[in-house]
């Protein structure tokens, strides 16, 4: 399991950091905000924010899908910040704090969820572009939630014991992993998770920052702009 | 074709309608035969190595333009914007929502680009690209106007637009064009605008115009032409010299520069407004056909460049033209400065008409009898590439404000459509981004539903009978479309025919 997270852990990062510097290589030649959009670089760190902490468009466009995907991302975050109490020691402040948020968070990242597929399920236009990665997907992060729901709620396993191998793991001296089957499902789960992430739709992460339609400052009449090989003709047309 | 063509009825309530596979699949616009695809540098016919050459064409976009690269990966299949497109509402073909149209390409690119798709094709939905899914392309990509509305409300802002541009792009370089677009750009080329009018017959049509002028008011407004040292160049939309109602609102422009006194002039060279390199996805011809503009604009050594009521010539214009060629400001280069000293930098370059009016407006250099509009309810119809692809003045949302401050300026009774159907959110017309075309009728007629349903809440709340918009395009097709709809074509027309209609000449010169 230990070897498993090592080779979760690079695919993510080594993943990730590969398509985000594709992305960033990658030239936009054209100015193609969609407008209207901030005309300064503050306004569009404002307008990225929005997006990504209020799904802004999302909410303009359904507020169905803007719902249950809040409770989703947000029950996430409160899900993630809570597992950080098995790689910090000693427990930041804050962590502590927000631990039974964190079993909130995980409640409602699961209704979240269940609301996404029912409505994936039951809404033609959305069952009509699934594939099934799309089903998929939903099912092995209901997995982890549940398993992970089940082990607060019901068999607690040994959380020492969890806590210590992934300090064992982070030490690169491994530890076991105590004996738990609901443990073992939602830790594959992650692993399996991460692994696949920078290979799907989850890029959706990273891809959002690197919108132009998004990122870009609408202000094409007061500064040229130029980029990549578009930048390139000007000089080759000769021009008097 | 086009007299069985029939208006699909008003929804009773606006609901998403259900879904009819395959209602559009046999809707599909004429192929450019050879001479219009190697008039300009495409293939003549589909090449025989078609399926090498478009993964190649797709591979090389994918490392030109981050937004393709992107929107290919980011999608997560919400359904945000499954709703959200004119052609899906009126045609309920599952292959015109925005996602579905971009999955056409987004399986191709998963197969050949992506390990998931290379190895659990089935899985992540992903297709071998074989002529069925090229000619699937040429049908869909052919029914989008790239109107942008679906990337207001994606969550990540994907822009459907930018993958149908790059899908017309690889049918291109496979000879696979569409004969519209592509003769227009033809004649562009051959002749200096997209209606293929030439020079000599410009030059008669804007002197009728000044006798029709000089009959209707009396006064001896002006349509100069090839005026070199004039202060303005005037780019317009060819339409704007002899369609219906284009022609009012060109009246219109050359009554605000009477009535202002500014010196200003067509060009010949540059006729054209429009540029259809963006429907297409050609960088090269986008470029190309903007520099007519730039070639003019020194040869006439003019100061100022206004555009006039032209949507997608207006997004190329405002956000593009800087870039291509160098209209605009705040450049470093030799190639942007030759033309950047030479043009005012008081003034925005380029300028809108409607930027210009409402600013002459504002500092009262224009008068009005808006009497002269009241047999008019007034509405104003948001074209797609001035609303999601542009700005006017400084602040974001001008482009909302300014041609409805002049409206309001040149008459008394002005009525908004519904909310979610103007601004941003604004419909298309149904026949933008290259799909005007007479064998595209039926898309057109049922692309139009969102708008007719909006407009004819008006008509009958609030008695509106006239549709104000700044498009070329729009004013085109809805001239085609409002019958279709018991509407009278004449229901259309421009915000500055409004503008003719009250301004006093000879007032203030
Ligand atoms: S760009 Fe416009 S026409 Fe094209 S898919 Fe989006 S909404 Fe439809
Ligand atoms: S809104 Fe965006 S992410 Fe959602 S289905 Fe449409 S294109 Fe995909």
């Amino acid at each position: 399991m230990a070897f498993l997270f090592y080779l979760a852990f690079c695919v993510l990062v080594g993943g990730l950091a590969w398509r985000m510097v594709t992305y960033a290589r990658t030239p936009a030649p054209l100015k193609i905000p969609t407008t209207p959009a901030p005309t300064t670089v503050p306004g569009v760190v404002f307008r990225m924010a929005r997006e990504v902490l209020l799904f802004e468009s999302l909410f303009k466009a359904n507020l169905w899908i803007w719902g249950f995907g809040i409770l989703f991302h947000f029950g996430l975050v409160l899900v993630l910040a809570r597992h950080l109490r098995y790689f910090t020691d000693p427990v930041w402040g804050w962590v502590v704090l927000i631990q039974p948020f964190g079993i909130y968070g995980g409640m409602v990242m699961v209704a979240g969820l269940a609301g996404l597929w029912v409505r994936r399920l039951a809404v033609e236009r959305i069952r009509y572009i699934s594939t099934p990665s799309d089903h998929l997907m939903l099912l092995l992060l209901l997995t982890i939630g549940i398993s992970g729901l089940s082990m607060t709620f019901g068999s607690h396993p040994d959380v020492v014991g969890v806590k210590r191998f992934f300090e064992g793991w982070q030490t690169f001296s491994p530890h076991p992993l105590p004996d738990s089957a609901l443990l073992v499902l939602h830790l594959m789960g992650v692993a399996v998770l991460m692994i696949i992430f920078p290979f799907s739709k989850l890029l959706h992460a990273p891809g959002v920052f690197f919108s132009p339609s998004r990122n870009q400052v609408d202000n094409p009449r007061e500064r040229r702009h130029m980029a990549g090989w578009a930048a390139r003709f000007d000089k080759e047309t000769p021009h008097g | 074709m086009a007299d069985t063509v029939t208006a699909p009825p008003y929804r009773v309530i606006p609901i998403v309608p259900a879904l009819k596979p395959g209602a559009m699949k046999d809707v599909r616009s004429f192929v450019a035969n050879e001479k219009i695809q190697t008039a300009i540098g495409f293939p003549g016919k589909l090449t025989d190595d078609w399926k090498e050459r478009a993964l190649s064409k797709m591979g090389e976009l994918l490392g030109q333009y981050r937004s393709l690269k992107v929107y290919m990966d980011a999608c997560v299949h919400c359904g945000a914007c499954s709703d959200k497109c004119h052609y899906f509402i009126g045609t309920q073909d599952p292959k015109n929502m925005p996602v579905a149209r971009q999955d056409l390409m987004r399986s191709v690119y998963r197969r050949y680009f992506t390990l998931a798709g290379k190895w659990f094709p089935r899985l992540v939905g992903a297709r071998e690209l074989t002529r069925e899914v090229l000619d699937e392309w040429y049908t869909y990509f052919n029914q989008c106007s790239e109107c942008r509305r679906c990337s207001v409300f994606c969550p990540y802002g994907i822009d459907t637009a930018e993958v149908t541009m790059a899908a017309r792009e690889i049918l291109d370089s496979v000879g696979y064009g569409q004969k519209y677009s592509n003769e227009i750009i033809g004649k562009v080329h051959s002749i200096g605008n997209n209606l293929g009018l030439p020079g000599p017959a410009l030059q008669d049509t804007l002197l009728g115009l000044e006798e029709d002028v000089k009959e209707d008011t009396g006064v001896d407004v002006r349509f100069p032409i090839d005026v070199a040292g004039a202060e303005v160049l005037l780019i317009t939309p060819s339409a704007d010299f002899f369609a219906e109602p284009h022609i009012d609102s060109l009246i219109g422009y050359a009554k605000v520069f009477h009535a202002a006194g500014i010196r200003w002039t067509l060009s010949t060279k540059a006729s054209e407004a429009g540029n259809f390199g963006m429907f297409i996805g050609n960088y090269d011809q986008l470029r190309r056909i903007a520099l007519r503009i730039r070639e003019a604009a020194l040869e006439l050594g003019v100061k100022r460049i206004v555009v006039g009521e032209c949507g997608h010539a207006w997004r190329v214009a405002y956000s593009f033209w800087n870039t291509l060629t160098g209209i605009g400001a705040g450049a470093n280069d030799p190639f942007a400065l030759q033309l950047q000293r030479q043009l005012d930098g008081r003034y925005r370059q380029p300028t809108h008409i409607c930027e210009l009016t409402w600013d002459l407006i504002e500092r009262g250099a224009l008068s009005f009898d808006k009497s002269a509009n009241d047999a008019y309810v007034v509405t104003f119809h948001d074209s797609c590439n001035v609303a999601r692809g542009s700005r006017m003045g400084e602040t974001p949302g001008g482009q909302f404000e300014i041609p409805r401050n002049i409206i309001r300026a040149v008459a008394h009774h002005f009525v908004e459509m519904p909310e979610n159907t103007i601004r941003e959110q604004t419909f298309c017309c149904g026949g933008g981004g290259g799909l005007l075309t007479d064998d595209l009728i039926d898309l057109r007629v049922k692309g139009a539903l969102p708008r007719m349903e909006a407009l004819q809440e008006v008509a009958k709340t609030h008695g509106v009978n006239f549709m104000a918009t700044i498009c070329a395009i729009c004013k085109a097709q809805f001239s085609k479309v409002l019958p279709y709809y018991q509407f009278d074509r004449r229901v259309v027309g421009g915000v500055h025919q409004l503008v003719s209609n009250a301004i006093q000449l000879g007032l203030h010169h």
